[in-house]
């Protein structure tokens, strides 16, 4: 997917143009009259692929099922996967967080209100505008599957409810402990993966998702999903049936561990994306090898319509809306929908290789208030040990051992 | 059903248990005496490992310091207590409030039963001073205890100095979800006792004490420390409470994992682990230190003041600083982080202690025994009792064989049948079993209520008189019982049922106890039932009699106080002449019964009015005329 515009095509987007962004839908927006025949099939295809993408809304649901000072981890795992779609642009109203306890006000934290992530102290996901919407002992099965079924009660607030559509594309991420065909909430009840996979069956029927990526990080995860028979979900877990999903980034501060090998590798991977990057599932999928992990992780493609190289990190993971700029007349058929698309998509699904930069129009730098950090290079440990050693040999070679005072 | 009523065959199988019977309670014998040997073999052991989640690994970062500190805290402390020449209350409750505790102190008192000379204490009063850290983010719903016992003899000056040192270091931390209580007793075990029977709110032992002021919510867990030098080589734990009780295994294996993560020596009864525990060498040394925790379990007394809090069920243990003349010591900082990572670690706690063992043998730190392991070679002991007692019933209802049956040695076909030979005649028993209850009592009674009598008509002090007349009362009981059968001579079945009788009573009476030990305490039952079991089954008044005797008097449980004494010192490399180990059983008889009294251990009282008279009706059973 190299990104390859024509030029002129593209521009930064005027702070203005996300005005028109609140009716959900893309803007292609015409700025200059149109020039030939050749030129008008070539931005009619671009337009197509703006349109492409086949939701127009996007969800998340984080799950943490642990209780406990001791599972800090899997709060932090949550924390980090919400700090993510957060950075990349849903927004709390579109995000259910579940978290079964409070770590940041654990009176065993040694931090409080925090919940690192990285040894050291070295990332907050706590955040300074973290939006629980079901905490403690409101995380439970029951709660859970009413969220996602819609089958809430009339009084339950619109930051409690799941409010998709047949246009939204979900994010379901959980964590906690769990076993073969299950996982445990609290400590006292548990969500089988026929009791998850019906779920999602009745969210289908009732036309609450487009597409949906399931993602799960505990023991055994695999066997969460592998009775899922609804489309258009995409699934991956931290490890095989039969492995247990192992901790990372013991810090002895704080005394726990941190997170989990599974999510700590995804959340390395998150940071790296912004709104517009263009890695794709396939990417995702190859981000915690078992080197790392320790665990094997799975993923589930099967139901899936797409194929998972074509499906961009954000169109689950961020709620980005593409703008296009041109300076070339565009003359929209009114039938375009109705006939070209379905023919072009049938001809041009995989190969349409016309690829569009998009510009950026969230003011993202605002939004991630920590930046990626630059890598800065240093040179290898080894090599300045051996320049060292060469510089004392030298002045030894040199002087000889008597003038050592001189030196120190 | 169809067994037992079809008359040939149930006597097929009474021949064929008593032909076997011998061979069997032989080879049960010594399956129970071997099993419990190979405890501390490889198969048999299992690797320690910390079973709590909440509490999960050492990852903790010590950061005390304060070992120069602490320091400084013994050298006040000692200075006061010579100033005071008690345990100086107002210097403890001043430094325990200038680091920002909340301070109580609680007097008690209490009157002996009798002098205690080896503590030299007689009527005693003293004060414990407690400080309370408050969790600053918590409620104080639940709590730990860091306790010091100071009494005149040993002063744990050190120890008070490392208590005051960590409770300000603690008080500057942030993350305790629990309160803790940082005690100092005075008279150690006494001072203990009082605070733990206030803070619950019970009086179990007559002690006399002033109500506590402050509480903070359950004790979830309490670690007691000795420290009598300003550094330490090693760390003796002790686990054995009062009773035999045990602290839950993790709270062993916290100390244990601390110890490897501090490279600290850490040692068990005294003794180190070796280094190769597959070898021969390492497996012995392991049944050794094993043997010497099974001695001082069965023992019964509190080994430190944790003892007491078992009875709470608050997880305590026991640590002692150890100065030995080993090259390589540690001082204050490396005891004070040992005890802030076990402490953050327990802090952790969601609930009690409850995940790990509570029955459990320790042949070394790191390898342990469960109770699923050790309670066979008991049952094959307690086999042999059962074995006996089913060939005397089956002696006894001989009717069944018929004449032409043969049936032992004993035996005589020309004896008449009595119509109802088929029953066990009771009467004759009545006699025996009240006189050897009854002579039980008194060993349990008389000792302690008539010490001043005996004291004014002999030469002799309180404290010993309690211990000779308990001895008195113990010899005499031997002479008492050869003519009680007499008084109700009606012996209508033939002259060896009512012997046999007898011993089926005793029997049954021993395993039923022996059983019930073993259940609180396996120690002190397989002690008990090692010694006790042979000599009961043997026991017959034909035969070798003088051996039977002397066997019978060796094992009685006096005798066996006596030798554990004797076996324990030899294991611990420190062995009695006859005349110390004389003067250490009188000694123990003594610490018997004020451990009794003071913090009411049951092994007095087990032995007295229970044991001692079982083991009367053998020696009745042996001289039955």
């Amino acid at each position: 997917m190299a990104a390859r515009g024509g030029p002129g095509s593209v521009r930064e987007a005027p702070a203005w143009a996300s005005l028109g962004l609140g009716l959900g839908l893309l803007l292609l927006l015409l700025l200059a009259p149109g020039c030939g025949g050749a030129a008008d099939k070539r931005i009619e295809d671009q337009a197509e692929q703006l349109f492409k993408s086949g939701h127009t809304n996007n969800w998340a649901v984080l799950v943490c099922t642990s209780r406990f000072w001791f599972n800090y981890r899997h709060v932090a795992n949550t924390l980090s996967v919400y700090r993510s779609v957060k950075r990349l642009g849903i927004p709390d109203s579109h995000i259910v967080l579940m978290l079964a306890d409070d770590m940041a006000c654990n009176s065993r934290n040694p931090k409080p209100a925090t919940v690192f992530s990285h040894k050291n102290m070295e990332l907050n996901v706590y955040g300074d505008d973290v939006e629980v919407d079901y905490r403690s002992y409101e995380v439970t099965v029951e709660n859970f599957l009413r969220v996602l079924t819609g089958r809430v009660p009339p009084s339950t607030p619109r930051s409690k409810r799941l409010l998709s559509d047949d246009r939204s594309n979900i994010l379901i991420y959980m964590t906690g402990h769990g076993g073969n065909g299950f996982l445990k909430f609290q400590d006292s009840e548990e969500i089988t993966n026929v009791e998850l996979a019906d779920a999602f069956e009745q969210m289908w029927q009732k036309r609450r998702y487009h597409e949906m990526l399931f993602i799960i990080d505990t023991c055994q995860g695999a066997s969460m999903y592998e009775r899922f028979y609804s489309p258009n979900v995409m699934a991956l877990a931290s490890s095989q049936v039969g492995e247990d999903s192992l901790s990372h980034q013991p810090d002895l501060a704080i005394g726990v561990h941190l997170m989990d090998r599974y999510t700590f590798y995804v959340l390395e991977f998150l940071e790296e994306i912004h709104p517009a990057s263009q890695a794709n599932m396939n990417d995702l999928f190859q981000v915690c090898p078992k080197s790392l992990c320790v665990s094997t992780p799975g993923h589930r493609t099967d139901l899936f319509q797409r194929n998972p190289q074509n499906v961009l990190i954000t169109d689950f993971f961020g709620s980005v809306r593409k703008v296009e700029l041109t300076t070339e007349t565009v003359s929209l058929r009114p039938d375009l929908s109705s006939m070209g698309y379905s023919h072009l998509k049938c001809q041009k699904d995989e190969e349409l290789a016309e690829p569009l930069n998009y510009a950026e129009q969230l003011p993202v730098a605002q939004i991630i208030h920590q930046k990626p950090k630059p890598k800065e290079w240093h040179p290898p440990g080894g090599f300045i040990l051996g320049l060292w050693a060469l510089i004392l040999m030298v002045f030894f070679k040199t002087y000889g051992i008597k003038h050592m005072k001189y030196v120190f | 059903m169809g067994l037992l009523l079809d008359s040939h065959r149930r006597r097929a199988l009474a021949r064929l248990l008593l032909r076997l019977n011998t061979p069997l309670c032989v080879v049960s014998y010594l399956a129970g005496v071997f099993w419990f040997l190979g405890l501390a073999f490889s198969p048999l052991t299992q690797n320690t490992y910390i079973s709590e989640n909440a509490m999960g690994s050492t990852m903790v970062e010590e950061q005390f310091e304060g070992g120069e500190h602490a320091i400084s805290f013994a050298r006040d402390f000692i200075a006061q207590r010579r100033k005071t020449g008690s345990l100086p209350v107002a210097w403890l409750e001043r430094t325990m409030r200038s680091v920002g505790l909340e301070v109580y102190s609680q007097s008690f008192s209490r009157t002996l039963p009798f002098p205690d000379e080896t503590h030299e204490r007689y009527m005693v009063s003293g004060t414990n001073v407690y400080g309370i850290l408050r969790a600053p983010r918590a409620a104080s719903t639940e709590s730990l205890v860091l306790i010091v016992p100071s009494s005149p003899e040993t002063l744990n000056a050190q120890a008070v100095g490392l208590l005051l040192s960590l409770a300000a270091y603690f008080r500057s931390q942030i993350y305790w979800a629990k309160d803790i209580i940082f005690l100092v007793t005075e008279h150690d075990l006494l001072g203990t006792e009082a605070w733990l029977e206030a803070y619950h709110d019970v009086n179990i032992t007559g002690m006399q004490s002033s109500a506590l002021r402050g509480r903070a919510g359950a004790i979830q867990a309490a670690v007691a420390l000795e420290l009598n030098s300003d550094v330490v080589t090693s760390l003796d734990v002790a686990v054995e409470g009062l009773n035999g009780q045990l602290p839950n295994l993790d709270l062993l294996n916290l100390f244990h994992a601390f110890c490897q993560k501090e490279a600290l020596l850490c040692t068990l009864q005294g003794k180190l682990q070796h280094s190769d525990w597959a070898s021969l060498g390492g497996s012995l040394h392991g049944l050794q230190t094993l043997m010497l925790m099974v001695l001082r379990q069965a023992s019964g007394r509190p080994h430190g003041p944790h003892g007491l809090f078992l009875r709470y069920h608050v997880e305590a243990i026991t640590l002692r600083g150890i100065n030995s003349f080993r090259q390589y010591k540690y001082d204050m900082t490396a005891v004070g982080k040992t005890l802030e990572g076990m402490f953050r670690k327990l802090n952790n706690l969601l609930e009690r202690l409850h995940q790990s063992y509570f029955f459990y043998l320790l042949p070394s730190l790191s390898r342990f025994v469960s109770i699923g392991l050790y309670m066979p070679a008991i049952g094959f002991l307690l086999f042999i009792p059962g074995l006996k007692a089913l060939e005397l019933w089956v002696k006894l209802n001989k009717a069944d064989f018929g004449p032409e049956e043969q049936l032992g040695p004993n035996h005589s076909p020309a004896q008449p049948i009595g119509q109802d030979a088929r029953g066990v005649a009771l009467t004759p028993l009545v006699a025996p079993v009240l006189i050897s209850q009854a002579t039980g009592l008194a060993l349990y009674l008389l000792p302690v209520m008539g010490q001043h009598v005996a004291a004014q008509h002999f030469p002799v002090a309180e404290a010993e008189a309690v211990v000779l007349t308990l001895l008195a009362i113990y010899v005499a009981g031997l002479a008492l019982p050869h003519s009680t059968h007499r008084v109700v001579s009606s012996t209508p079945r033939g002259p060896d049922s009512g012997w046999m009788a007898l011993k089926l009573l005793g029997l049954l009476y021993l395993a039923i106890q022996l059983g019930c030990i073993s259940l609180f305490n396996f120690s002190l039952g397989f002690l008990l039932a090692v010694t006790m079991v042979p000599a009961a089954a043997l026991t017959q008044p034909n035969g070798p009699r003088f051996l039977y005797a002397v066997l019978l008097v060796l094992v009685s449980p006096g005798a066996t106080l006596l030798g554990s004494l004797f076996l324990w010192r030899e294991l611990q490399e420190a062995p009695l002449t006859l005349a110390e180990g004389w003067q250490l059983f009188l000694n123990a008889l003594a610490q018997g019964v004020l451990d009794h009294h003071l913090y009411g251990a049951l092994l007095f009282p087990l032995l007295s009015l229970g044991l001692y008279p079982c083991w009367l009706l053998f020696w009745n059973v042996l001289f039955w005329k």
